[in-house]
């Protein structure tokens, strides 16, 4: 392993989250769900918020650092950076960018941040109100392909037939995701429990592979993560959640025009997912607990098949409730109900529940775990996926 | 074509400002279907870009190809995010493949009944539906078995 490596160098010491809302019912400003996320995390880190000097975060988040720095008071603005491209994909990126400002010592306490009110803005879900188009989607929207379960739906259905994956597959993550939001009770859909036929029951988005309960929900929310060195994290109130590799990009061509990405039928890890490993120096058998973007169950299929848990013909045994499902499934996956059933925090609720796995806070915590992986944002590009480990696996 | 497969109301097509792919869209409107290919090294690429991804030569040449592939994924939207396809129902996206173009691949849509069966690998070819109301006038590329 090369020397050039975030490994142990950085740990995640604060976690905080605005109450989740379903689309247009958040009380309170986007801007200020960021604020509230912020203050939380830095609660929860037992720090000033004053002390944060660095932000990261993606999807050209609406809440500017600058405007969040003044908020904050914060005397000395070190490190203001936004992923380029790929929407959720970049949220395992942004805090590889804001970790990696840590390790080398462009500041020295970052906060990775999102924060999103679909009901205050463009819902994700629907076409933007343009009547023209130019450019790529020149090429799909006149012929309905405009959101996004339309834009990478053909991916999914190339992936399923190339291996002969049934629905049956995509079922069993929805009803993982919606079982542990039972016990979740920061979950949107706490107390809306899913079963098989209530599953198989909903009403196509795209058919072949977007039932309604495949799709992530569309929420006003935010959440936050510190980030500080190792040597700092040791002197905080929680158990350090350690960066041990972080990796972003996508494989050949994958952001070529008009759905010609060279591998198409994937969820663009082909090449993330083995520097991910190399760096941080485990193998699939070694995570303890997954998390993976939930965009639509098809994603989180190919990702975690481009990530090693399971061969491509082999997603029709793997994916079943009782795989997935904490504290005893085989690979415990999206332990806080995910984007699907927790809320779509454009995936930065998953890192958090990473690092609730990794202190043993989780509301579906799973025995004694020592590594956790995040992947995020599965078939846009760029993608980003991310290794934490407690400190016996330094 | 008299009538258009999805209704009116859809995003217009215009082509692009900086002039990247003015050729495809005059083609369409006199039924041409016009793709890119590197005047260097001879390498077929879609959608338009301005650079050869293969041998990275900017001598983009424009060459017509026959309107025929296979199907090589699909999907059918049913719930509509656009308020022209709120009365619409299903529909179905393909996806083709062109074979005798270096594989190059074109969305569109597949003609014929909207429950119809879609079978990847299955032939195609394609139509051109001309939208002359438009402000400015287009021609898309739609795709149906072919016999």
């Amino acid at each position: 392993m090369s020397d050039r490596t975030i490994r142990g160098k950085v740990a995640a010491v604060g976690i905080g989250e605005s109450t989740y809302y379903k689309h247009g019912q958040s009380p309170d400003a986007e801007f200020v769900l960021a604020l509230q996320a912020i203050m939380r995390a830095a609660e929860d880190a037992g720090i000033d918020p004053k002390e944060i000097d660095g932000f990261a975060s993606y999807s050209n988040d609406r809440s500017d650092p600058s405007r969040i720095a003044a908020a904050l008071g914060i005397p000395d603005l070190k490190f203001s950076n936004m992923q380029f491209g790929g929407g959720g994909g970049g949220v395992a990126a942004a805090v590889a960018n804001g970790a990696a400002a840590v390790a080398c010592g462009y500041a020295d306490c970052v906060v990775v941040f999102r924060a999103l009110a679909q009901g205050q803005f463009q819902r994700f879900g629907q076409a933007a109100p343009a009547p023209t188009v130019s450019g790529d989607p020149a090429y799909l929207a006149p012929y309905g392909v405009m959101s996004p379960a339309q834009k990478y739906g053909m991916r999914a259905t190339r992936f399923m037939h190339d291996h002969g994956v049934k629905n049956d597959v995509l079922r069993a993550i929805a009803m993982t995701s919606y079982k542990h939001a039972q016990s979740n009770p920061r979950a949107v859909m706490h107390g809306r429990p899913l079963d098989a036929e209530a599953y198989d029951n909903s009403r196509w988005i795209v058919e072949p592979i977007n039932r309604l309960f495949d799709c992530c929900q569309e929420n006003d929310g935010a959440a936050a993560m510190i980030l500080v060195s190792a040597e700092r994290a040791k002197d905080l109130r929680q158990k350090p959640a350690y960066i041990l590799g972080a990796e972003q990009g996508s494989d050949h061509r994958c952001g070529a025009p008009v759905l010609n990405a060279t591998n198409f039928g994937s969820s663009s890890f082909a090449t993330v997912a083995p520097r991910l490993y190399e760096t941080a120096g485990v193998s699939p058998g070694d995570i303890d607990v997954l998390q993976s973007y939930e965009n639509f169950t098809t994603g989180v299929m190919m990702a975690v098949v481009e990530h090693g848990f399971c061969q491509p013909d082999e997603c029709n045994e793997f994916f079943t409730v009782e795989n997935l499902a904490a504290p005893t499934g085989k690979v415990p996956l999206n332990t806080s109900g995910g984007n699907l059933a927790e809320c779509y925090m454009h995936g930065l609720g998953l890192q958090l529940e990473a690092v609730r796995q990794i202190r043993g806070q989780s509301c579906n915590q799973v025995p004694d775990v020592k590594i956790a992986m995040n992947i995020a944002g599965p078939m846009v590009t760029p993608v980003s996926s991310l290794i934490m480990g407690a400190e016996e696996t330094l | 074509m008299s009538e258009s497969y999805l209704p009116a109301g859809m995003p217009a097509p215009v082509p692009a400002a900086d002039g990247l792919d003015l050729p495809y869209w005059e083609g369409t409107r006199q039924g041409l279907l016009m793709v890119q290919r590197c005047g260097a090294c001879g390498n077929w690429q879609w959608g338009p870009e301005w650079m050869c991804h293969k041998c990275n030569s900017f001598e983009i040449k424009w060459e017509q190809v026959d309107g025929t592939g296979v199907i090589y994924s699909w999907e059918r939207p049913w719930h509509p995010v656009h308020p022209a396809l709120k009365e619409r129902g299903r529909y179905t996206a393909v996806l083709v493949e062109l074979p005798h173009a270096g594989n190059i691949r074109m969305v569109g849509n597949l003609l014929g009944p909207d429950d119809q069966d879609v079978v990847i690998g299955a032939s195609v070819e394609a139509m051109f539906e001309p939208h002359d109301d438009a402000a400015t006038p287009y021609t898309l590329v739609q795709w149906r078995l072919a016999d």
